[in-house]
């Protein structure tokens, strides 16, 4: 009834939506980096869009299921196969018994998502899946996977009438791409409560400018390096909450974006914020990529999101239809 | 005693969040207003799914889906909420019910748990033993938790003891006691930090899976004791929680 983790990756971690309400104790909210596409995973296997899924960065752990299951990858391709043969993101794929999971070469994006049918048998930590390695709490023994742990699946149904022989089926049916790739477009921002601080001539650089990933970045954030910009008020900011997707200017002006581990609050003035709808694809680009910033408004951040919503709702009902069908017959 | 209606000033935290902000400075008035104002919001707005009280300013995280269903067509989700922000902001709030606690840390300044309590004396001109008795004799107050699970910020230090931050973050024990500035304050866990330490608790002041894991929050005030290396391990061993209430 198991996922066995044969070989180890370099950072897998169980993840949900994150865990909001601590915050206040400085337990940040963590969560899956790209949540668009770890809702889009659980959403193929007939998850509640908040279930457990495994955040699978390259090079990555190698799974071995006990139990047939269906299950599904949404994010980055980093090849993945089943007993030897590739199989493709964005499907729910059925997986026989003593399969084997494996991740051969990082394609693009930064992060793959697994979703299990059912979920993880794991219990929460502060109403969250999601793992907290500063805490060592949450997820599967508040750290990133070994090998030879063991995650119980929390089955609810018996897939073995479905699979008979075959080793893998891939379902015939596919979410949209959730991702743009490693050059996602424009990345829209909102003006800071520092903004104004900036030099005019700054100004003008976020939008004009193309800034660098660097190898500094993480779960906790990316720092970028571009020319430095520079700010016309040199006051110390007294910490104050900060959000995913907060772009903070440091002393020496490079940026910083913070990501889904950032610390609850901070101290740096924060020149901007990345808008909802497109943490996903910042979620997804890795050091060495570079990212176009353009400023927004409000208005256009919540339509954004909004159709982002609703493309959520529209895949989970067609989805949720097709498996109900699929395994009813 | 009636209170004054504190002057803010409100901005988007982004598309899903928005910040109170009383301005950039650390007053003990105004942080009390704010830990109020966090409870009294977190109790009367509908789709916030949680508040962050700091320094001088509230943080208030909402479910932008939720809101925009509750919001007249055409109205922005940050103009709605701060609509009725600014009303709750209005409304006086009562002077009673008032629980901060006095929360008693033991910390052992020695050699071994203090390693830039030297470099602080020297550049301070003073002896180890005056920034060590100007350190305890002051009672502080939690500002804000941050930075790291269960990291209070807690201040005012003596001026004959404030110190900068490092330059370059340096590997810091569980339990160490800094001071970056005119702030004070204890790593719950090891970790890298900028902050020149001083001394160490025995204390446990994280714990996952207490019902509330930060032994402080925002609001306590914190008396800190000197004690001696064998008392230290004592106490770590005996894994005695504060003379406070964790519940």
């Amino acid at each position: 009834m198991n996922l066995r983790i044969i070989k180890g990756g370099v950072l897998d971690t169980v993840q949900d939506m994150g865990r909001t309400g601590w915050q206040h104790q400085g337990i940040n909210p963590g969560g899956a980096m790209d949540k668009l596409s770890a809702q889009v995973a659980n959403i193929l296997v007939g998850n509640d869009r908040n279930e457990a899924v495994i955040e699978i960065h390259f090079p990555a752990s190698s799974f071995f299921f006990e139990q047939p299951t269906l299950i599904s990858l949404c994010g980055a391709d980093f090849s993945a196969s089943i007993n030897g043969d590739e199989v493709p993101l964005l499907h729910p794929i059925l997986v026989s018994k003593y399969s084997i999971l494996q991740f051969h070469e990082s394609v693009a994006g930064a992060r793959v998502y697994l979703a299990v049918h059912g979920g993880l048998n794991l219990s929460k930590w502060l109403n969250s899946y999601s793992t907290n390695i500063k805490a060592a709490a949450g997820g599967h023994q508040g750290r990133a996977l070994q090998k030879d742990d063991e995650i119980g699946f929390r089955l609810s149904k018996d897939f073995c009438p479905f699979i008979n022989k075959q080793e893998f089926i891939v379902l015939p049916w596919k979410a949209g791409n959730t991702w743009t790739g490693e050059n996602p477009g424009e990345i829209f921002v909102l003006p800071g409560n520092e903004w104004a601080w900036l030099t005019e001539e700054s100004k003008e650089k976020i939008n004009d400018q193309l800034f660098v990933i660097t190898i500094q970045s993480d779960r906790m954030g990316y720092q970028l390096s571009g020319d430095p910009l520079s700010v016309t008020n040199s006051e110390e900011v007294v910490s104050s909450g900060v959000n995913f997707g907060t772009i903070q200017i440091l002393p020496d002006g490079q940026l910083i974006v913070l990501m889904a581990d950032h610390q609850t609050t901070g101290g740096y003035p924060k020149i901007g914020h990345v808008i909802s709808a497109h943490h996903h694809a910042l979620a997804q680009m890795k050091p060495g990529n570079t990212i176009h910033f353009r400023i927004t408004d409000l208005q256009t951040a919540e339509e954004l999101f909004l159709k982002q919503e609703q493309h959520l709702l529209q895949l989970q009902n067609a989805c949720a239809f097709r498996l109900d069908t699929f395994i009813k017959i | 005693m009636k209170l004054n209606i504190q002057s803010y000033h409100i901005f988007p935290l982004g598309d899903a969040a928005m910040t109170i902000d009383y301005g950039n400075i650390i007053e003990e008035s105004i942080n009390r207003e704010v830990i109020k104002r966090a409870k009294q919001l977190k109790n009367n707005l509908a789709a916030v799914s949680e508040i962050i009280p700091a320094y001088s300013s509230l943080t208030i995280f909402f479910d932008l889906l939720k809101i925009k269903k509750l919001a007249p067509a055409n109205t922005l989700a940050f103009d709605y909420l701060k609509e009725q922000v600014d009303q709750l902001l209005q409304q006086p709030l009562d002077e009673e019910n008032n629980e901060e606690r006095l929360m008693k840390i033991p910390v052992c300044y020695e050699e071994g748990f203090s390693k830039d309590l030297d470099q602080t004396a020297s550049s301070k001109n003073i002896s180890r033993e005056e920034v060590v008795s100007l350190h305890y004799s002051k009672i502080y107050r939690v500002y804000m938790l941050g930075f790291l699970p269960g990291f209070s910020y807690m201040g005012v230090v003596s001026d004959s003891i404030a110190m900068p931050r490092k330059s370059h973050p340096q590997h810091v024990a569980s339990g160490s006691v800094g001071i970056a500035g005119r702030q004070t304050g204890i790593y719950p866990m090891a970790t890298p930090g900028g902050w020149q330490i001083i001394g160490r608790t025995p204390l446990k002041l994280f714990e996952a899976n207490a019902h509330e894991p930060s032994l402080f929050k925002a609001g306590d005030s914190v008396q800190f004791y000197p004690i001696s290396k064998p008392d230290f391990y004592e106490i770590q061993n005996s894994s005695l929680s504060a003379e406070g209430d964790r519940g």
